[in-house]
C-alpha cells in the first residue's frame, strides 16, 4: 500500500499532539502511514514511541536549527523534496495556523491542490469540509496533485494500533529564501495543566456576562472541575476579561469538544462559528430569549453566579 | 514606505451564507457582501505605517465588479490609491490560482511591504500570505498581534498555542494580521468624499500576462462536487434556575456521563 505522510505536530510541553494521533487513525485507512517530524536536533527520538503506538510504520525526521529558527519556509522545502521522492498516497497536516501555512507553501512548490478544515477523507479522495460556521458540509475533491490536506482537530477517534517504526534521517536542504522569517524568540506563556482548546473533549467558556477578568474565575474552575479547557467570547476578550488566545468563533480558535458549556454568552452566530459541532451543548444565561438556547441541548434560564457555583459543588459532591 | 493591502469582499459572515447550487461557488450575489473584517485591520496597520514612515498605500483586490464596492469604502479609510483585477475567467479560481493571480500583480506593484489578513471569513483558509511569499520569494511573517517597523527592519509577535513567537525580516516582505493588532478607524466624512475621487486601476489577465486557462474552473486544483446545508441543532431541554439550576445541570452532565 502507499504512504500517507502525517506531518507531526508537537507541542515542547506535552509532546505529540492529539491531532496527529488522529491523523495516523486516518491514514491508516488510506494507506501506509509515515510520520515526518520537522524540527530542531533530537525532535524526533522523544516522539517515536507514541508515534509507533498509533500505526507509524516509518518516521521520517528532518533535524536542524534551521528548521527550528525560521518560519514555516524550510519545513516546506523539505516536505516537498520528501513528497517528490517517494510520492505519497496523500499528505495530511493539522487545520492550525502552522500546518495550513506548510500545505500553502507545498501547494505552491507541487503545483498541487489544497483542502483546509476537513473533517475526513475517504479512500477514493473526496474530502469533507464544513464551511460558513458550520453550517454547511461540503465535499471536495483535490483535482490538480495528491490529496493535500489539513484535518481539523477533533474530527477522528485516534485508535492505537502499535508499529514499530523505522526511523529514517532526511538531509536538511535549504536556501536562503527559506531563511527570510528569523524566529528570534519564543515566548511561553502560563497554561497551567489545562488541556489545549481545540483538543480538549470539553470546552467551558465565558462571555461578557461573566463581568469582569475575577470573575473568570468560576469558568476557570468549572472548567477544572470537568476536566476542560477554558474559552471566551470575543466580547469577554475585547472587554479585557480573558487572553484572546481563549477566543472561540469565527476570528478565535473552532472548537469542536465532546461537551461545550456556555456561560453567559449571547450564542452570536460568529460565535457559533467556532463551537456549534459539539457534540453536547450547555448554556446558562439570563435571558430566556438568548439565541444560544436555540442550539443548546440542556439550557439554564438564570443567573450564572448563583447556577454555576451550586453546579461546581454539586460535582465536587458527586466525585 | 510604499505598502500594499490586500483587501478581498466576502458575503457578511453575520448573515446566512451560501453556496450556489449551479456551480458550488460562494453565492456572492445574493449576499450582503463586505471587507473581510480581518482585512480592515492590514488597512489600519499600513495607515499607521504610513503615518510615521511616509510611502504610499495601495490596496489590492481581486474579485468581480460589485468589489468596487468594497475598494471605495477601503479607500475612505485613507489609503491613496488602488488596484482591482476583474475578470470574467477568474469565476471559480482556487486558492493556487488565486495567488498566482495576486503575485502576478504585486510583481508590478514594487512594495516594499505587503499586509493582509491572516484569513478571510469566506474560505477560513489562510493560506494566502504564505502562498504569495513562496511565489514572491520574500519573507512571510504572519498572524501578526504586533507589528514593529524600523528602516526596513520588520519584526512582529504572533501568537501560537504555547504562547507568542518574536519574528524577524527585513522588506521586501508579507504580514498577515490578527484583529487583535490594533482598532480600525472608522472613515471619516472628508474620506468618504475623497474616495470617490482617487485613482481605482483595473487589470484584466491579459494586462498581467496570465493566460485564462491558468485560473477559473479550467485552472481550478480542486473541485467541490457537492455541499448541503447542515440540519439545524434544534434546542433541548429548557429549565428556569428556581435555586436549584445548578444542580439540574449537573444531573443532565451526569446523564450524558460527563460527571
Ligand atoms: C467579523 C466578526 C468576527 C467575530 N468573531 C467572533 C469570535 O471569533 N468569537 C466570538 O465569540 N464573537 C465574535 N464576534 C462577535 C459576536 O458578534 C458577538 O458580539 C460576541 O460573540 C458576543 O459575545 P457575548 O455573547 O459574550 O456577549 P453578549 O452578546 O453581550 O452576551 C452576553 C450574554 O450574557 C448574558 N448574561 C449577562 N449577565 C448574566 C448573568 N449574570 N448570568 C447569566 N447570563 C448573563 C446576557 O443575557 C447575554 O446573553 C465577531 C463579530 C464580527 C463582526
Ligand atoms: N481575492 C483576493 N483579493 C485580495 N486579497 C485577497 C484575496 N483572497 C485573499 N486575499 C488576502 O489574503 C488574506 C488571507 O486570505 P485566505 O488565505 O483566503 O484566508 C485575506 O485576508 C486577504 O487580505
Amino acid at each position: 500500500m502507499a504512504e500517507v505522510l502525517v506531518v507531526v505536530e508537537a507541542t515542547r510541553e506535552f509532546g505529540v499532539k492529539k491531532v496527529t494521533l488522529e491523523m495516523l487513525t486516518l491514514a491508516r485507512e488510506l494507506g501506509t502511514p509515515s510520520a515526518v517530524v520537522l524540527g530542531g536536533p533530537g525532535a524526533a527520538a522523544a516522539l517515536a514511541d507514541k508515534l509507533g503506538e498509533y500505526g507509524a510504520e516509518k518516521i521520517y525526521a528532518a533535524e536542524s536549527e534551521e528548521i527550528d529558527g525560521y518560519l514555516v519556509a524550510p519545513k516546506a522545502t523539505v516536505l516537498a523534496d520528501l513528497v517528490r521522492r517517494v510520492s505519497p498516497a496523500a499528505v495530511l497536516l493539522a487545520s492550525a495556523q502552522e500546518g495550513k501555512e506548510i500545505a500553502a507553501r507545498l501547494a505552491v512548490k507541487l503545483d498541487n491542490g489544497i483542502l483546509t478544515d476537513v473533517v475526513s477523507l475517504a479512500a477514493d479522495g473526496t474530502a469533507t469540509q464544513v464551511a460558513f460556521a458550520g453550517s454547511t458540509i461540503v465535499k471536495s475533491k483535490v483535482t490538480r496533485g495528491l490529496p493535500l490536506v489539513t484535518l481539523r482537530p477533533n474530527s477522528v477517534n485516534p485508535v492505537p494500533a502499535p508499529a514499530t517504526p523505522a526511523v529514517e534521517q532526511l538531509t536538511v536542504q535549504v536556501g536562503d529564501t527559506d531563511k527570510l522569517a528569523k524566529v528570534v524568540d519564543r515566548v511561553a506563556e502560563q497554561k497551567g495543566s489545562r488541556p489545549e482548546l481545540t483538543e480538549a473533549s470539553v470546552v467551558v467558556s465565558g462571555g461578557r456576562g461573566v463581568g469582569n477578568a475575577d470573575n473568570f474565575k468560576l469558568v476557570e474552575e468549572l472548567a477544572d472541575l470537568l476536566g476542560g479547557a477554558v474559552g471566551a467570547s470575543r466580547a469577554a476578550v475585547d472587554s479585557g476579561f480573558y487572553p484572546h488566545q481563549f477566543q472561540v468563533g469565527q476570528t478565535g480558535k473552532t472548537v469542536s469538544p465532546q461537551l461545550y458549556v456556555a456561560l453567559g454568552i449571547s450564542g452570536a452566530i460568529q460565535h457559533r462559528a467556532g463551537m456549534q459541532t459539539s457534540k453536547t451543548i450547555v448554556a446558562v444565561n439570563k435571558d430566556a430569549e438568548a439565541p444560544i438556547f436555540e442550539l443548546a441541548d440542556f439550557g439554564v434560564v438564570g443567573d450564572l453566579f448563583k447556577v454555576v457555583p451550586q453546579a461546581a459543588d454539586e460535582v465536587r459532591k458527586r466525585k | 514606505m510604499n505598502i500594499v493591502v490586500l483587501v478581498k469582499q466576502v458575503p457578511d459572515s453575520g448573515a446566512d451564507r451560501n453556496l450556489r447550487s449551479d456551480d458550488n461557488t460562494i453565492d456572492r450575489g445574493s449576499a450582503n457582501n463586505v471587507i473581510n473584517e480581518m482585512d480592515e485591520y492590514a488597512i489600519e496597520e499600513a495607515l499607521k505605517i504610513k503615518e510615521a514612515n511616509g510611502g504610499e498605500v495601495t490596496i489590492l483586490t481581486m474579485g468581480p465588479d460589485r468589489a468596487t464596492e468594497s475598494i471605495r469604502k477601503a479607500l475612505s479609510m485613507g489609503p491613496d490609491k488602488a488596484v482591482h483585477i476583474v475578470d470574467d475567467a477568474l469565476h471559480g479560481s482556487c486558492a493556487v490560482a488565486t495567488s498566482k493571480v495576486l503575485a502576478a500583480a504585486l510583481g508590478t506593484l514594487n512594495a516594499d511591504l505587503v499586509i493582509c489578513g491572516a484569513e478571510s471569513t469566506d474560505g477560513r483558509v489562510q493560506v494566502m500570505p504564505h502562498m504569495l511569499a513562496e511565489r514572491l520569494g520574500v519573507a512571510a511573517l504572519t498572524g501578526a498581534r504586533k507589528l514593529t517597523v524600523d528602516g526596513s527592519n520588520l519584526t512582529v509577535e504572533r501568537q501560537t498555542e504555547e504562547g507568542y513567537e518574536v519574528v524577524s525580516a527585513t522588506t521586501p516582505a508579507v504580514v498577515s494580521v490578527w484583529d487583535t493588532i490594533n482598532e480600525p478607524r472608522y472613515p471619516s466624512f472628508k474620506g468618504i468624499m475623497a474616495a470617490k475621487k482617487k485613482p481605482v486601476q483595473t487589470l484584466s489577465l491579459a494586462d498581467l500576462g496570465v493566460a485564462p486557462g491558468e485560473v477559473g474552473f479550467d485552472g481550478a486544483t480542486s473541485t467541490v462536487l457537492e455541499h448541503s446545508k447542515r440540519p439545524p441543532r434544534s434546542g433541548g431541554a429548557k429549565i428556569t434556575d428556581e435555586g436549584d439550576g445548578g444542580v439540574k445541570l449537573v444531573e443532565f452532565l451526569a446523564t450524558e456521563k460527563f460527571v
